[in-house]
């Protein structure tokens, strides 16, 4: 009689962890599911594909074209890139094949207090720092020196899709690092001795042994990074000036989506469309980010199991 | 000649790789140094222990008290959900589930989640809440908190439950526990240390997001007091009181900052020290 509670207790607790699980696995679709319920009143009327290629932005109209933010938002998600993928990659070879342990051991949580920092820290450490830097510095220094577009500095105030950049750079770094770092620790031992061993140098064995092993690992780290960045809000939403416009140089203001949703939440419900509008927001940078994510796993698992 | 060149190499490529590890650590220190000595000046008693008073954000007296206990309730409340769920989940995948192809789809999907930005979930909070006609509140933000944690806590607990032996497992099998048993007076045990280290890794995430917390639990000044009124929180304070003219209450801005910092510094080293003494405690 007691042996049968008991497995009457193991069989209840078996279906509720299978029901935590089942919602972790449902959670992704019904999510994309109440963003596109939400969404719906809009698409049904204008086709996704026109409303992302509009620019005209007057909600107030009914005019929702997203182009501007989509814009906006690669501006800045690709300033950051450029910026932290060679950082990251010269870092995190350095920390997995020249540092000696005890330097490992100690850069390592550093690096994880680096991801753990607010994302309001970031903007305000943005916002302290980097525009008064452009401000001050960089765009007085260079207005009128250069005829190239890119650097074409009109917008005097510093807030800027460069601002959001660098800020967003930062923020990616923890993620790139600690992902290229598993994966470079995880290219066997033997084919760098081997390597070694034909008389070639530490740099040549990691050029042309290491990274060529590793480069799934290393595309894998880039979009995972990519797609952290593309929807980080709060702190590339205070440094990045916020006009809903399409930036042309690396000093104008921009609009990336996820501030477009967290700086209308409050008025969204008072206009016609507007919450359908912000909810198609969510939802594209739902689905781009999912895709990026699952892309980027689904290629690590790949690299790892290889090795 | 060719022989020079790859040692030239060698020694250049080493210094870029110092100089890059160097600017990551760097920006690390400048974000701690700018906050510290931005925030330090502005920071007092009445800010830790004051609710915003009237005309606080036009530069009278008050403090953030209101943010501080409202991040407190939000994070915690979400935590402690979010931790019986996660244990749930982490123990399904290595106790109850028998499919290592099942295993590895949950643990992908976990990961999913994990990449879903904190705003998506605050959309997402928000719309669930107009369906069953809640408005902002407490039990909003912890909701959209909840499903932030949960993948973060759920992965980092599967981490530690890997480091278990099976042999310790099957050995309580094999005197004749359950599946649950053998989790509970097992695996959990043997992983206590593991567990907390997940638990606050979910809080000092939970603690510091804004952009799921603005839609889903809104702004007050008033202590948390039920479920159903909106609470403030501490990114949330960082983030309104710098949108003012004001330059004393932008200086308080910088305060909250680096009291949010201060949190998120002490979560890190207690982490850092269970996740030590979880090692030692584990039978390999």
């Amino acid at each position: 009689m007691i042996l049968h509670r008991r497995l009457v207790k193991d069989r209840i607790a078996y279906y509720l962890m299978l029901a935590g699980a089942g919602l972790s696995i449902a959670l992704v679709p019904l999510i994309a599911l109440a963003l596109a319920g939400r969404a719906s009143t809009l698409l049904d009327q204008q086709s996704l594909g026109k409303l992302m290629f509009s620019v005209t932005w007057s909600p107030l109209k009914g005019e929702f074209g997203f182009l501007p933010f989509v814009v906006g938002t690669f501006w800045v998600t690709g300033l950051a890139m450029v910026i932290a993928v060679p950082l990251c990659m010269l870092s995190a070879i350095y920390i997995a094949e020249y540092a000696p342990n005890r330097l490992r051991a100690s850069v390592k949580p550093l690096i994880d207090l680096l991801a753990g920092i607010p994302s309001v820290v970031y903007g305000l450490w943005g916002i302290l720092t980097i525009v008064p830097f452009l401000r001050d510095y960089l765009i007085p220094r260079l207005s009128g020196l250069t005829r190239i577009g890119l650097l074409n500095a009109e917008n005097p105030t510093g807030y800027s899709v460069l601002s959001g950049g660098i800020v967003l750079a930062v923020m990616v770094f923890p993620v790139i690092i600690s992902t290229l770092d598993e994966v470079f620790t995880a290219v066997p031992h033997g084919i760098r001795e081997a390597s070694l061993a034909l008389g070639a140098s530490r740099w040549q064995t990691i050029k042309g042994v290491v990274l060529r092993r590793a480069s799934p690992g290393i595309i894998a780290a880039i979009v995972f990074g990519f797609s952290r960045a593309i929807g980080e809000t709060m702190a590339v939403m205070m440094v990045v000036g916020n006009v809903a416009q399409i930036p042309r140089s690396i000093f104008d203001a921009g609009y990336p989506l996820p501030a477009l949703i967290a700086n209308n939440y409050g008025e969204m419900m008072s206009i016609p469309m507007y919450d359908a509008a912000l909810m198609t927001a969510a939802l594209v940078l739902l689905l781009v980010v999912f895709l990026f994510t699952l892309g980027a796993r689904l290629i690590l698992m790949q690299a790892m199991r290889s090795v | 000649m060719r022989h020079r060149w790859i040692r030239i190499e060698e020694t250049l490529m080493l210094f870029l790789m110092r100089a890059s590890l160097l600017v990551v650590l760097g920006s690390l220190v400048f974000i701690l140094a700018t906050i510290l000595i931005k925030g330090l000046p502005a920071l007092n008693l009445a800010m830790l222990t004051q609710i915003p008073r009237g005309g606080y954000y036009l530069g009278k007296e008050g403090g953030i008290l209101n943010a501080i206990t409202g991040s407190l309730a939000l994070a915690g409340g979400a935590t402690a959900i979010s931790f019986c769920l996660a244990l749930a989940v982490a123990i399904y995948l290595h106790n109850f589930c028998s499919s290592e192809r099942w295993a590895s789809v949950l643990r992908l999907a976990l990961d999913v989640l994990w990449g879903i930005p904190s705003i998506v979930y605050g959309a997402f909070g928000f719309t669930v809440m107009l369906f069953i006609g809640l408005r902002a509140s407490l039990l909003g933000g912890i909701v959209a908190l909840v499903l932030l944690e949960l993948p973060i806590m759920a992965r980092t607990m599967d981490e530690v439950m890997n480091l278990v032996p099976s042999g310790l497992k099957e050995a309580s099998h094999a005197v004749g526990a359950t599946r649950l048993e053998t989790a509970f007076k097992v695996v959990v045990r043997q992983t206590l240390p593991g567990l907390i280290t997940a638990l606050l890794l979910g809080f000092g995430r939970g603690i510091g997001d804004a952009a799921s917390v603005l839609f889903t639990a809104g702004y007050t000044d008033r202590l948390p007091s039920s479920l159903f009124r909106p609470v403030a929180s501490l990114p949330l304070a960082v983030f309104f009181q710098l949108g003012t003219p004001v330059a004393d209450v932008r200086a308080r801005a910088y305060a909250s900052a680096l009291i949010l910092t201060g949190m998120i510094l002490v979560i890190s080293l207690l982490t850092r020290y269970f996740s030590r003494w979880g090692m030692r405690n584990v039978i390999r």
